[in-house]
């Protein structure tokens, strides 16, 4: 079997623009979430990790959309990091994205160009051209899954020997669409998300881009191996999680034996942890069904609030950098255990040295994904 | 089981039409899409409630689904586990996504915002069938048989999956199409190899039949 590295990687946030920036920030406890006054987006002001609004990395202009502006830095910065050739014949890109370029709705009359322009098809086209790209970019809409199915998708698409390196970019920005949908399922915290805590109130969304590009070359010695991942649906509910965490605990033993490995291995469980009552107790079911009740885990969406499409590939770079550096970050946030939600949540800084770590992900439409990324 | 993938049935909605493996069974013409969906919906006597409480695009590929797999499907051969759901289409959920943001002109309606994302049509499918297998939804221009066709073969030469439905299910405005596959690695009377050319061929069926 080809072993598959992640040899280049970057996220955008309103905390830094580069892998390196974004972490030393988490090291010194930085939050990217604020009370925001936007009446363009809420009457009544709200918490989020927004950029601002005059930054120059989500400024739409004549040719791209913010979405496309957020995608074209953290894909740029990325690939400058690998030194691989864009345009290479071997190489792809894939997107990863819940709702691209839906603000444009929110601005212009509904016409046909105006459907062209929203369709991420555009986008993907548009970003072909910016990089020289050989290949169309392949594009994965699937909820909140979508950055984790996206990397999961890259290290299929290299086993089977399609390709040789592939560029996984994902990216959401926040707009009125977006918050008025989630204030509408009443699932927005009054205050900066609690993943895992016993007093949290729902989750606080965020906008962000991230990049990582897999290779079966390895880079570097300290590039981080990618074990195994699988993806399973609830078959319950489209908006609500299972009840009983089966199938994202299914997935997750699934990815620790496709790794040749137990639960005994695992250091470190980076969850989805989005703070909204029913997320984190399915999660922590399903984590402890998976035998890692007593593994630190975290969730970084004290941090970041929850960036959608961006999310899996955000908090997979994080992790990969927490297993590189040997500290596992505490989730910001969380201060009281929940007794229906039970676990290991990382509290406090943990140094110690690190080798395996499962990444999770849940979303609408009960999909469920997990990955498991090794140092070697 | 190393029988290689094979499509063991089809079904399109396209055009006022129900096509199963290749064969008309029924049109109803000069309706608009909704109308139409609820036609099919009780010309085949589905009863599922849940059926009236889904976007447009759900309806659609719900429905397609329902005619895919009746009697062409025995859900006792699998594992939840081993079933699962790989579909496509070029405007992710857009039709519905218009309709949500007009409601919030007034009051932001939840119902229909949870149906402004393209794999809550995959949850559906998912929920009626129990299929908890591996599910992703791509976004593509058009129809592209050929990464289709070696992405669910990878997914079942692999064991990850032993049955899956790909296909194409897009709707916007009045404009739709559904196409899809159930793929199995066996051979049934009337299976066609999972081939990228026996794809595109039930998917412009239409078309070639016009001349």
């Amino acid at each position: 079997m080809s072993e598959i590295y992640i040899v280049a990687d970057n996220i955008v946030s309103p905390i830094g623009v580069t892998t390196g920036e974004n972490f030393s920030q988490l090291t010194h406890q930085v939050s990217a979430i604020k009370l925001q006054n936007n009446t363009t987006l809420s009457p009544e002001s709200f918490y989020a990790a927004l950029f601002n609004s005059d930054s120059p990395y989500r400024k739409e202009d004549e040719t791209y959309t913010a979405f496309e502006q957020l995608l074209i830095a953290s894909i740029s910065e990325a690939l400058q990091n690998s030194g691989l050739p864009a345009g290479d014949k071997r190489t792809i890109l894939i997107i990863s994205s819940t709702k691209g370029n839906i603000n444009l709705l929110e601005n212009h009359s509904l016409h046909k160009p105006t459907h062209e322009r929203i369709a991420l098809p555009t986008s993907a086209k548009l970003i072909k051209q910016h990089f020289g790209l050989y290949h169309q970019p392949l594009i994965i809409s699937n909820a909140c899954i979508s950055g984790l199915l996206a990397i999961l998708t890259a290290k299929r698409l290299i086993a089977s020997g399609q390709y040789d390196h592939v560029l996984v970019a994902g990216a959401d920005i926040i707009s009125k669409f977006v918050l008025s949908g989630f204030q509408s399922f009443q699932a927005i915290s009054p205050e900066p998300c609690k993943p895992f805590d016993k007093e949290r109130q729902g989750i606080t969304l965020g906008e962000g881009a991230a990049t990582v590009i897999l290779s079966r070359e390895r880079k570097n010695t300290d590039n981080i191996k990618i074990m195994a991942g699988a993806v399973s649906n609830d078959a319950n509910h489209i908006s609500a999680p299972s009840r009983t965490g089966n199938e994202l605990a299914y997935i997750i033993k699934k990815a620790i034996k496709d790794s040749g490995l137990t639960a005994n291995d695992i250091n470190l469980v980076s969850a989805h942890g989005t703070a909204t009552l029913y997320n984190d107790e399915m999660e922590a079911k399903a984590i402890n069904e998976a035998g890692l009740g007593s593994v630190p885990t975290n969730s970084l969406k004290g941090y970041y609030g929850h960036t959608l499409g961006a999310a899996g590939l955000i908090e997979t770079i994080i992790s990969v950098r927490s297993l590189q550096e040997g500290i596992i970050l505490p989730t910001k946030g969380f201060e009281k255990s929940d007794p229906s939600a039970q676990l290991t949540v990382a509290d406090n800084f943990i140094r110690e040295p690190l080798q395996n770590c499962i990444k999770t992900a849940s979303g609408f439409g009960g999909c469920n994904a997990a990955m498991l990324f090794s140092k070697q | 089981m190393n029988t290689a993938p094979h499509i063991t049935a089809s079904c399109s909605i396209s055009e006022n039409t129900v096509r199963k493996n290749g064969q008309v069974l029924y049109s109803l013409a000069g309706k608009e899409p909704m109308d139409l969906f609820v036609g099919i919906y009780q010309h085949y006597a589905l009863e599922y409630p849940r059926f009236y409480k889904m976007d447009s695009l759900a309806k659609l590929g719900w429905l397609t689904s329902e005619i895919l797999l009746k009697e062409s499907f025995d859900a006792n051969a699998y594992e939840p586990e081993q079933t699962g759901l790989i579909l496509c289409n070029a405007n992710a959920s857009l039709d519905t996504d218009i309709k949500y943001l007009a409601t919030t002109n007034e009051i932001a309606s939840p119902s229909v915002f949870v149906y402004t994302l393209p794999n809550i049509m995959t949850g559906e499918i998912s929920i009626r069938n129990r299929f908890k297998g591996e599910n992703a939804f791509f976004i593509s221009e058009s129809f592209d048989a050929a990464f289709l066709q070696q992405y669910v073969s990878g997914l079942l030469n692999q064991d990850i999956l032993q049955a899956c439905i790909c296909g194409w299910v897009e709707l916007l405005d009045k404009e739709y199409k559904a196409v899809l596959f159930l793929v199995e690695k066996k051979e049934t009377p009337g299976a066609v190899l999972f081939s990228a050319e026996n794809m595109n061929e039930l998917f412009y069926q239409k078309e070639a039949s016009n001349g």
